[in-house]
């Protein structure tokens, strides 16, 4: 706790030595917060006492410090947005928003950026909002340690726990966001930084970006979201030691990546996913490193996909490794490791000297007429699957892994 | 009703039964030994129950009605009721099959996997027990030369193992533009090991896997209704060839 | 006894019955004579409702017998081929006949058990058994309850001249107390001093129902093999 302090105290410095120091001391009747925020000078701090606050829709225009002691509330009534930043440089700390307005209409958030740069929003709880935290062509502000959590069910009416639009160099570091409609949404975001984020439980996506490139993704967990996550139409991707986690249903993938280009997929964990990734229309994706494990399919990769290079993966434990809906193959697979591989290796260096088809027959099959997983599992099925083993015909022939490893590789 | 005692201390004295039950001894344990992870090892036991418990039940039963058609012939001299007597005779056999298979497989399961799976699993084969050995009395008593009903019994696993699901994935791509989905439900009820692999499966929660055929089939057979459904059918399973079996036994001549 | 009315049977093209009339009554011992495949199985089994006639009636003690079951706990049969589930004891066997028959031991007629020496064995499997012995458990399962009719198919085929001899004098004993009696048998020298009544069956035609007295006066020979033989010789002249 000390320590916490001493950080905080450190962090504030700057605006300790220049500005003046303000303090609301008590919630009541009125708008304290907001009286004060107008009385401030850019540059000053202004420390909110414990309490609950309706200010119905806090705005701050000016680089101030608003801190919160022992987490005071700001409650918007399940009516109002609760807090606009619409200055550089604000920073926004300690506070427990609640009850935002919901709207069919209007994105309400806890906390909305408007246009504005280097604004931190860091340690806060948001408690039900409609959605969390909204940037809009924002660029260089930190978004971290924030807990955000509501209770949607459907996706239809819920917002997003994170939310960026039109931003750029954003920071979004250890956040939780739990049982929104997504939990980060990206949308023309670039050069951003996205680490140590847990995400779970949302109605929709743990994450979900669209036109957003060149960011980096790095040791976020993604876990149990009703869909996974999805991404679409971005490139420069760099996805480095994530866990997607499971994302088990129907339609759940633990990442679903559509028109991607140019990116890079490194050292995650897929586990217990329906789909581990699922790539469609994918361009120059390097995938290495990671660990494919308990999923339904490992991966899915549709016949659109070209140029990816899938390599140094361990497959484990997965039903079936890879599936594909067409013949034709313009990905590489080399040098993984499949458990499911049945060669030998003569020469001891570790390589198989045949070849490991990763497609089986069925999942050929089902791909492309789903009511046949119907027999899933049937004797029949199994013979077909052996048969097709003995003498591919269906399967893809050029998909293959000519130098599978013969034991797993060791992967962090 | 008071043979079956007789019948029963005789067939579980029986070599094949008893190598019947070493067997699934064999399988469940190395099964279970040689999987780390618990739920393959049920579903890898599941494959093989889905195979061996039919083909035994079905091949066994009949081999034993044939074995025992001068000694049922003696019982029907004797002051029983035909119906009876064949009812008797297959309470014997379904409870010696029921027995070996739970010892075989039901012990094991309940010591490694102790779960809801587990259960509907053991549920499963005990039901598919049943509904071969019906189906074995059916056979033996439609056809006079044992050649023949042995004929009729393996023509009937191989037709619910393999036969059949092959029509159905013939049928299945021949109308793959329809929604086939509901189809699918009526296609694996008129088959009882599709049936009892489905049960396991949706227990199993590989549904998700399954697509939308999977979601239909968990809103259909997931809940309570399903399960009493999935029973029905069983019992209808075994129940019908049963009684056709009875029916034809009551006119038979001997 | 036992009334048999127009009872035929059809196995495919095969006529087994045609047309037969007979009555048996309480106290005869009857021989059940005629070749191979003329239906003197297919008949003993009409009565004990193994077969079904395609048409005509049975009567057990003036009831038709189709369709019922309780009129058999009046009957022991030995059949021709005796065969047991492979794992039962001789112990068993007769334990649950005695079952089925809801009969308790004091009740029981085990002379013949007694006669073959077979309570040294009852424990012993039915397969270990030969096929001489199993005929023994046969015969002595259709002695054991006492009942008012026998039907013996074939009784003494497979058994050892001892035996036989035993079987025999069982039969006699039995005879003596007024049951009912039906055997078939090839031996017919074996019949010359049980039966005393003979039915001749052909072709699934009952040819004649005789006393054995009547029947060797009719053909002047004083044994029933000659008889038979005479019979059989004056038919094939026809």
């Amino acid at each position: 706790m000390e320590r916490f302090v001493q950080v905080i105290l450190c962090l504030c410095l700057p605006w300790m030595a220049s500005g003046k120091t303000w303090h609301v001391r008590q919630a009541g009747t009125g708008h304290p917060i907001q009286h004060a925020l107008d009385l401030a000078a850019p540059g000053d701090t202004i420390l909110v006492d414990k309490g609950i606050y309706t200010e119905k829709g806090l705005v701050i225009r000016k680089p101030v410090c608003l801190r919160g002691i022992d987490w005071p509330i700001l409650d918007g009534e399940k009516q109002y947005e609760i807090l606009a930043v619409s200055a550089n440089d604000v920073v926004v700390e300690g506070f427990h928003f609640q009850y935002s307005g919901v709207s069919g209409w209007h994105d309400i958030a806890g906390v909305k950026i408007y246009n504005a740069h280097h604004v931190t929003i860091r340690s806060n709880i948001l408690d039900h909002t409609f959605f969390g935290i909204y940037c809009l062509g924002s660029s260089n502000c930190t978004l971290s340690g924030n807990t955000i959590h509501s209770d949607a069910d459907n996706d239809i009416q819920s917002g997003n726990g994170i939310h960026c639009w039109k931003c750029d160099s954003m920071r979004i570091l250890d956040n939780e966001i739990t049982r929104h409609r997504d939990g980060i949404y990206f949308e023309f975001v670039t050069h951003s930084l996205i680490r140590g984020n847990r995400s779970f439980s949302n109605a929709r996506y743990g994450l979900h970006f669209m036109f957003s490139h060149n960011n980096v993704y790095e040791r976020n967990l993604f876990r149990h979201n009703e869909a996974g996550v999805s991404v679409m139409f971005s490139h420069g991707v760099t996805m480095l030691g994530n866990t997607f986690t499971e994302n088990w249903g129907g339609s759940a993938y633990g990442i679903l990546m559509k028109e991607i280009t140019d990116s890079k997929v490194i050292g995650n964990h897929f586990l217990n996913n329906t789909s581990g990734i699922y790539m469609e229309g994918t361009t120059r994706i390097l995938v290495t490193e990671n660990t494919f494990s308990g999923n339904g399919w490992a991966m899915k990769i549709q016949a659109s996909c070209s140029d990816d290079v899938i390599t140094r993966n361990n497959f484990n434990g997965n039903t079936f490794d890879i599936a594909t809906n067409g013949s034709l193959v313009l990905n590489t697979f080399n040098a993984n490791y499949w458990d499911k591989y049945e060669g030998y290796d003569l020469g001891r260096d570790g390589i198989g000297d045949v070849p490991y088809h990763p497609v089986s027959l069925y999942s050929m099959i089902a791909e492309k007429n789903p009511t046949v997983m119907m027999l899933y599992h049937s004797f029949m099925v199994g013979l077909l699957d052996k048969s097709e083993k003995v003498i591919p015909s269906i399967t893809p022939e050029a998909l293959r892994d000519d130098k599978p490893f013969m034991k797993p590789l060791r992967l962090p | 009703m008071k043979i079956i005692k007789y019948i029963i201390s005789d067939i579980i004295r029986n070599k094949i039964m008893l190598a019947y039950t070493v067997l699934l001894l064999a399988i469940s344990l190395s099964v279970f030994n040689l999987e780390d992870n618990k739920a393959k090892g049920l579903l890898s036991l599941m494959s093989v129950i889905l195979i061996v418990v039919p083909l035994v039940s079905i091949i066994f039963a009949t081999i034993y009605i044939y074995n025992s058609a001068e000694f049922i012939e003696l019982l029907v001299s004797q002051p029983l009721k035909r119906t009876r007597l064949l009812l008797s005779v297959y309470s014997g056999l379904a409870i010696s099959l029921l027995l070996a298979f739970l010892i075989g497989s039901g012990i094991p399961v309940l010591i490694y996997s102790p779960s809801i799976v587990g259960g509907v699993l053991i549920a499963v084969g005990m039901g598919l027990t049943l509904v071969f050995a019906s189906l074995a009395i059916l056979a033996s008593v439609l056809a006079r030369e044992k050649a023949k009903g042995m004929g009729i019994a393996i023509l009937l696993w191989f037709y619910f193992s393999l036969i059949y699901d092959g029509i159905v994935l013939f049928i299945l791509f021949q109308f793959s533009d329809y929604p086939l989905e509901k189809a699918s439900i009526v296609f694996s009820s008129l088959n009882p090991i599709d049936l009892g692999r489905v049960v396991i499966l949706l227990k199993m929660d590989v549904s998700a896997m399954m697509g939308y055929t999977g979601a239909v089939f968990k809103e259909f057979f997931g809940g309570n209704w399903g399960s009493i459904y999935s029973g029905g059918i069983i019992l209808a399973w075994i129940v019908a060839p049963l009684y056709l079996s009875v029916r034809r036994f009551n006119r038979k001549d001997l | 006894m036992i009334n048999a009315a127009h009872v035929s049977k059809k196995f495919g093209k095969l006529q087994a019955l045609r047309d037969i009339n007979l009555t048996c009554s309480k106290g005869q011992s009857i021989a059940l004579i005629g070749p191979n495949g003329s239906g003197k199985t297919t008949f003993i089994k009409c009565l004990l409702g193994m077969v079904v006639p395609d048409s005509g009636t049975i009567q057990f003690h003036g009831k038709n017998i189709a369709n019922e079951w309780e009129y058999r706990s009046k009957i022991g049969y030995m059949p021709q081929i005796g065969r047991f589930p492979d794992n039962m004891t001789i112990a068993q066997v007769v334990d649950m006949l005695k079952d089925i028959r809801k009969k308790d031991a004091s009740a029981t007629d085990e002379d013949l058990i007694h006669a073959f020496q077979l309570d040294r064995i009852m424990n012993k499997r039915m397969h270990t058994l030969s096929g001489g012995t199993r005929q023994k458990v046969s015969a002595c399962l259709a002695f054991l309850f006492g009942p008012e009719v026998l039907i013996l198919d074939e009784p003494t085929a497979g058994l050892d001249p001892l035996a036989s001899e035993l079987l025999k004098d069982k039969i006699r004993a039995v005879r003596e107390k007024g049951k009912l009696i039906l055997i078939t048998s090839h031996v017919l020298s074996e019949l010359d001093d049980i039966v005393s009544e003979v039915i001749y069956l052909e072709d699934g035609c009952l040819k004649f129902h005789k006393n054995m007295e009547q029947l060797k006066l009719d053909t002047g020979e004083d044994r029933l093999a000659g008889a038979i033989a005479r019979v059989m010789r004056s038919t094939e002249k026809r």
